[in-house]
């Protein structure tokens, strides 16, 4: 039997802030069609590795591997367009623009006319903005937001602002989908609304990277979760080998008695 | 462009078409010229600063390079208007690239400093080349336009061609806004770091449409000197970049219609207070602060919202 190869694997990879080391020779991998967690205190270096990933910061050493080719050191707009896309812990909506706007500005990587094509309106153009419209609009449907399309982004409550921002990075088109805390400050309804959409973003065959605090979120829906702690992997396993290790009691489980 | 938009530029084309009828004047009508030429360029520069959020010092510099390029290449060395139109668009984008290819790619501010430098030097380089420019005092005789054996001369038909470029440039513009191209520009306002994971190379637009804007301003240079047919330095001095900056800014950054707004009233201003005589500068400055404490976005999004207003409280 051959071993699928993993969508995402990196390697080594190391960040230091000045004297602070944020992410410690990481190694881990993600297969295609998985939903991984990341886990780990506050600090843990989960979104430094997510910045690392989509080109936001470089990595102080180490490597990236996206569907076995490297990555690290690319700019952030080459990688959304190789087909990983993300959400940020604190919400980067344009808070200049519709919530319809904001998914249709996450269409930009998948079209290419330009300047002076658009200026003119030359044949295509049209087709190619109503294109933009309609798979803006289907991502909307697909996290419940529609009724909102023509609503400014920065007037919406959080919860809706943070299902708009797996929106617009669905409509990347991507393969690997980044979410940083994506129910953070949501309610219960809204953290199972979370839960069902994230697995149904997986069902159409993207494979997605988690981040979350909420133990109960993430022990339902994820296949396999990498503890981190101080920029370091301390475990890696299914929800149930990590719920029973103890260094990631020590680390992380034995202070967050959030999970049940 | 959306149904609102191609609303208001057909009405515009409509009150410009009957303009000369009614009004006659060559002064009411060259005033008119020189509002079309400004909004050239302070649309240009619209898209650059509310859009793209970069601030450019030197786009006085762009407008010299238009005109004195018309200007020196017709009287000098023969060349036809149109060649010499072009000529104009081909120098400043090439300058327009240096300044912005290695500025852009920097965060912050560096544009508004890199502008400021260029915009100085060339004016300096219009003053002390004298055999070419003719120096401080000026270039004369440069041949008025015709196409096809069709003189523009005469105020009316100038008129015409002016704000034929100028609605064209307008169109274009609007075009943009509501594309792709738009969107990504004001993503990047938005947020950078957002605008990035969607896959919006932001230096790369930030440098497209600095020299788009550069292009405008030289087309309006182009126009600007077959209309005076005399054009001197102090024309494209750091005063006028800081002055179209201005319309852009009293008209309202984020929006192209604010920029024709600021562009016929900070033309218009300084020729209605001339009966303040030696008071004009302070009666002008003291209407500008007023604007701008009033309607800090501009004047285009006060009186919007104050329409707004109006129409719920009736
Ligand atoms: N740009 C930066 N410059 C300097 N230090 C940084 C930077 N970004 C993160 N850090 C530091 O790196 C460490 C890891 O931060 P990071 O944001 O990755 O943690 P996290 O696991 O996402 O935490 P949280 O659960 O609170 O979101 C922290 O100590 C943080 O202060
Ligand atoms: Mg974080």
């Amino acid at each position: 039997m051959v071993m699928p190869q993993p969508i995402l694997e990196t390697s080594r990879l190391r960040k230091i802030f000045g004297g602070l080391m944020a992410v410690v020779d990481l190694n881990f991998k993600v297969m295609p069609g998985q939903i991984k967690a990341i886990i780990g205190p506050n600090g843990a270096g989960k979104t430094t590795l997510f910045n690392i990933i989509t080109g936001i910061l470089p990595p102080t050493g180490g490597t990236i591997r996206f569907k076995g080719r490297e990555i690290s050191g690319e700019k952030p707009h080459r990688i959304a367009q190789k087909g990983i896309s993300r959400t940020f812990q604190t919400v980067e909506l344009f808070g200049n623009m519709t919530v319809l706007e904001n998914v249709m500005v996450g269409r930009h990587v998948r079209t290419k006319k330009g300047l002076i094509q658009s200026g003119l309106r030359l044949p295509g153009v049209k087709r190619e903005e109503r294109l933009v419209l309609e798979m803006a609009q289907e991502k909307l449907e697909v996290v419940g937001l529609m009724r909102r399309a023509n609503e400014s982004a920065s007037g919406i409550p959080l919860g809706e602002q943070k299902l708009l921002e797996i929106a617009r990075a669905l409509a990347t088109d991507p393969q690997l989908l980044l979410l940083d805390e994506p129910a953070a400050g949501l309610n219960e309804t809204e953290k199972l609304r979370i839960g069902e959409i994230i697995r149904k973003i997986r069902g159409s065959g993207i494979t997605v990277l988690l981040v979350e605090h909420h133990m109960d979120l993430v022990m339902n829906i994820s296949d396999e979760i990498v503890v981190l702690n101080y920029g370091e992997k301390v475990a890696e396993g299914t929800p149930e080998e990590v719920k029973g290790d103890e260094k990631v009691i020590d680390a992380y489980l034995g202070v967050e008695i959030r999970y049940a | 462009m959306g149904k609102e938009n191609r609303r208001a530029v057909f009405i515009l084309m409509i009150c410009l078409g009957i303009f000369p009828f009614f009004i006659r004047s060559d002064y009411y009508l060259s005033i008119m010229i020189f509002i079309g030429i400004n909004a050239i360029i302070v649309m240009g520069l619209s898209l650059l600063m509310g859009y793209a959020g970069q601030i450019s010092l030197g786009h006085a510099a762009f407008f010299g390079i238009g005109a004195y390029c018309s200007g020196v290449l017709t009287v000098k060395l023969g060349f036809s208007i149109f060649t010499a139109f072009f000529c104009g668009i081909f120098l400043s984008t090439i300058m327009a690239m240096a300044i912005a290819i290695p500025t852009l790619k920097l965060k912050g501010h560096y544009l508004a400093v890199a502008t400021l430098g260029f915009g100085e030097i060339i004016y300096v380089i219009f003053n002390e080349l004298l055999e070419i420019t003719g120096g401080p005092s000026g270039l004369s005789g440069i041949p008025s336009i015709h196409f096809f054996g069709y003189s523009f001369k005469g105020g009316w038909r100038y008129f015409y061609l002016v704000w034929t470029v100028a609605i064209l440039l307008l169109i274009f513009s609007l075009n943009i806004i509501h594309s792709r191209i738009g969107r990504a520009l004001r993503a990047v306002h938005g947020s950078e770091v957002a605008a990035q994971a969607m896959g919006v190379n932001v230096s790369q637009f930030k440098i497209q449409v600095f020299v788009l804007s550069a292009i405008y301003a030289s087309v309006a240079g182009t126009l600007y000197a077959h209309f005076v047919t005399f054009i001197s330095p102090s024309t494209f001095s750091l005063f006028v970049s800081i002055l179209l900056l201005m319309m852009v800014v009293i008209g309202g950054g984020g929006s192209i219609w604010g920029a024709l707004l600021g562009a016929g009233i900070l033309t218009v201003l300084p020729e209605s207070l001339r009966a303040f005589r030696d008071f004009d500068i302070l009666v002008y400055g003291i209407i500008l602060m007023t604007i701008l404490l009033f309607m800090p976005e501009g004047i285009f999004k006060g009186l919007t919202l104050s329409l707004i207003w109006m129409r719920k409280k009736w």
